[in-house]
């Protein structure tokens, strides 16, 4: 694995020269990236249209590029559904994918710092040990897991759903990579001051690092927001079910309403899409900073 | 990383530097604030990673139906059973038709995206954007849009209708596996949620090449286009493919989502993780076959990433999830 590049170019950094070029001209390049785009965007428009229909104008023969009436109704149909606990599961996963972002960011980000700057003697036979739980994706170990939770009586709970996923060695393995990185004379400062390794990672290292804990922070967030097997298997009853859980339960029921179908669907997406677009350049960024490249 | 500069960083070194521990001249042991630091990771990596692992391996051993405390030891009879059985084998041919049909084309489509991207001069951001923006969608919720919209087996499906204009008929994607269309179905969605973040990767590495490299191509008499391809960025970009195809690799094992509720009421075309998951959370709760099972594959993926690694030059592995 390379090793974090603390002088990573931004991701959009302009060509200084042009490479490669000379096959496709200009145009070429800007019709086969629209064709591109133009295909990726589809299933967002299918979502929104949808959404906003009727059902007789979803199903109908003829497939109009827009709805005749645009349905604002579907929304609070939607909540006032009772066949499935939309609301309350747009609340779960609220709660589960928050404070799964919070306790990885704590619990992963210290220990990142210990591994990269704590000098212990046995420091490199436990980094193994954390590594080695990556060649173990932690889905497969969901039987095992879900033995383990549901012993301990946490089936249905926010700890069920939240506690298991805290300690993502992968994680903890790119804070390690990033801490690596960061300057040690900023650390050296604090130490002249007095300042205990406690004091300083508080005071001078994670004031210094907010870009890459914001990136992190989002990846953390999207993952927990999408996660499904696990919130599947835990969240047997369905006021325990997030949101993923209760999209999937559109697909097995029995009666098929598509435009709460959709509407949910785009309910579920919708949050994503403002953090995503919101904090494009520090994801691409953080993803381009995590080590994960040559 | 903010550029502002602590105050402390300011003052004078020689201030209150203690002249007897220059370096290491922090309070408290170094070993007390490992584990200070660690510490909680760690127990939780034991209770939660490395306990259910050690339990599965226990519980793989004996005759475990719907309890986790079994009490009949049986020896390797689970694992002779789901290595015979025809449902957890097929579900690992099904696992080796999906890694060749994904794994090529996401490296290709997203490689293919990055090079669209990088040589972007307007719009670059706006484009990199539309690519990435996918990542943000949930596995379940392109489910729905596949299976409900673009794919629906019926008239209104968008790829019907397209078809339609064709002339060519319905196609029951989802419910016939003759022919397997449903492969069609599959690595799509996952391809159209995967590509953008593997576009990133390949951007950034794009973004390392030295410009000397094609400087120096160019006086040799190389062409650009294909040439610089093949003998510049293809080898340049070596490190950032191994990675990025056992990745993709590692997230093809652990398929789950889209096949769950795309073939959800069918029988065949189930991955390992949909197979283990309805063989020990179904209806027999067979959690020493289920482990057994979960075991094999933790093997089979251990495997294939070391050999991945040997063949590809690449020493450890991640997963992008």
């Amino acid at each position: 694995m390379p090793d974090v590049q603390k002088t990573a170019p931004p991701a959009d950094k302009p060509r200084r020269v042009r490479r490669g070029g000379g096959v496709m001209s200009s145009t070429g390049l800007y019709i086969a990236t629209g064709v591109a785009a133009f295909l990726f965007l589809i299933p967002f428009y299918i979502i929104v249209r949808n959404a906003l229909s009727t059902d007789a104008e979803i199903t109908g023969e003829n497939w109009k590029i827009f709805p005749t009436d645009l349905q604002w109704g579907n929304i609070s149909e939607l909540f006032t559904d009772e066949t499935v606990p939309f609301a309350q599961s747009l609340w779960n996963s609220t709660v589960v994918a928050t404070l799964h972002t919070v306790g990885v960011l704590l619990v992963c980000s210290l220990a990142g710092y210990g591994l990269a700057r704590i000098p212990y003697k046995h420091a490199n036979k436990v980094f193994y040990a954390v590594l080695g739980t990556l060649m173990v994706p932690t889905a497969v170990t969901f039987v095992p897991s879900f033995v383990l939770v549901s012993s301990l009586g946490w089936v249905d709970t926010y700890r069920g759903l939240i506690i298991p996923g805290l300690f993502s060695g992968f994680t903890c393995f790119l804070f390690r990579q990033y801490f690596l990185g960061f300057p040690k004379e900023l650390e050296e400062a604090a130490r002249m001051d007095g300042l205990g390794y406690w004091g300083a990672y508080w005071r001078v290292v994670v004031p210094n690092s907010l870009n890459f804990f914001a990136a992190m922070a989002t990846i953390t967030f999207i993952n927990g927001w999408n996660a499904f097997l696990w919130p599947l298997v835990i969240g047997q009853d369905p006021s325990s079910w997030t949101v993923q859980v209760a999209l999937s339960s559109y697909m097995t029921n029995q009666v098929v309403v598509f435009h709460m179908i959709f509407m949910a669907t785009a309910v579920s997406i919708l949050p994503l899409v403002f953090v995503f677009l919101f904090l494009q350049r520090w994801l691409v960024q953080g993803i381009a900073q995590t080590g994960i490249k040559g | 990383m903010s550029t502002t500069t602590p105050r402390d960083l300011a003052r004078p070194a020689s201030a209150k530097a203690s002249p007897a521990k220059p370096r290491r001249g922090l309070r408290g042991s170094s070993t007390f604030n490992f584990w200070l630091f660690t510490g909680p990771f760690l127990i939780g990596l034991a209770i939660f990673v490395y306990a259910p692992i050690l339990w599965s391996l226990w519980l793989s051993f004996f005759e475990a139906r719907f309890t986790v405390t079994p009490d009949k030891f049986i020896g390797f009879d689970n694992y002779t059973y789901m290595l015979t059985n025809d449902d957890f084998v097929g579900s690992l041919g099904t696992f080796t038709v999906f890694a060749a049909f994904i794994v090529p084309t996401t490296w290709a489509l997203s490689l293919g995206l990055a090079l669209l991207v990088n040589r972007m001069r307007f719009m670059r951001a706006f484009f990199r954007s539309v690519f990435f923006l996918p990542t943000a969608v949930s596995y379940v919720a392109a489910s729905l849009i596949w299976k409900m919209s673009i794919f629906s087996g019926v008239r209104f499906g968008l790829m019907n209708t397209v078809l339609g204009w064709f002339g060519i008929d319905n196609i029951a994607w989802l419910i016939d596996p003759n022919p397997p269309w449903y492969w069609l179905v599959i690595v799509t969605a996952r391809l159209w949620l995967q590509a953008g973040f593997f576009m990133i990767l390949f951007i950034a590495a794009l973004q390392n090449i030295p410009d000397e490299l094609y400087e120096a191509a160019a006086i040799d008499g190389a062409k650009p286009g294909w040439q610089t391809f093949r003998y510049i960025t293809l080898p340049q970009l070596r490190a950032t493919s191994t990675a990025v195809i056992l990745l993709l690799l590692i997230a093809a094992y652990q398929a789950f989502d889209e096949f769950y509720n795309l073939l959800s009421k069918t029988t065949w075309g189930r991955p390992p993780l949909v197979e283990l998951y309805y063989k020990a959370l179904g209806e027999s709760q067979d959690y020493g076959a289920g482990s057994a099972g979960a075991l094999i594959l933790t093997v089979l993926i251990c495997a294939v990433t070391l050999l991945q690694g040997k063949i590809m030059g690449f020493g450890r592995g991640d997963e992008s999830k």
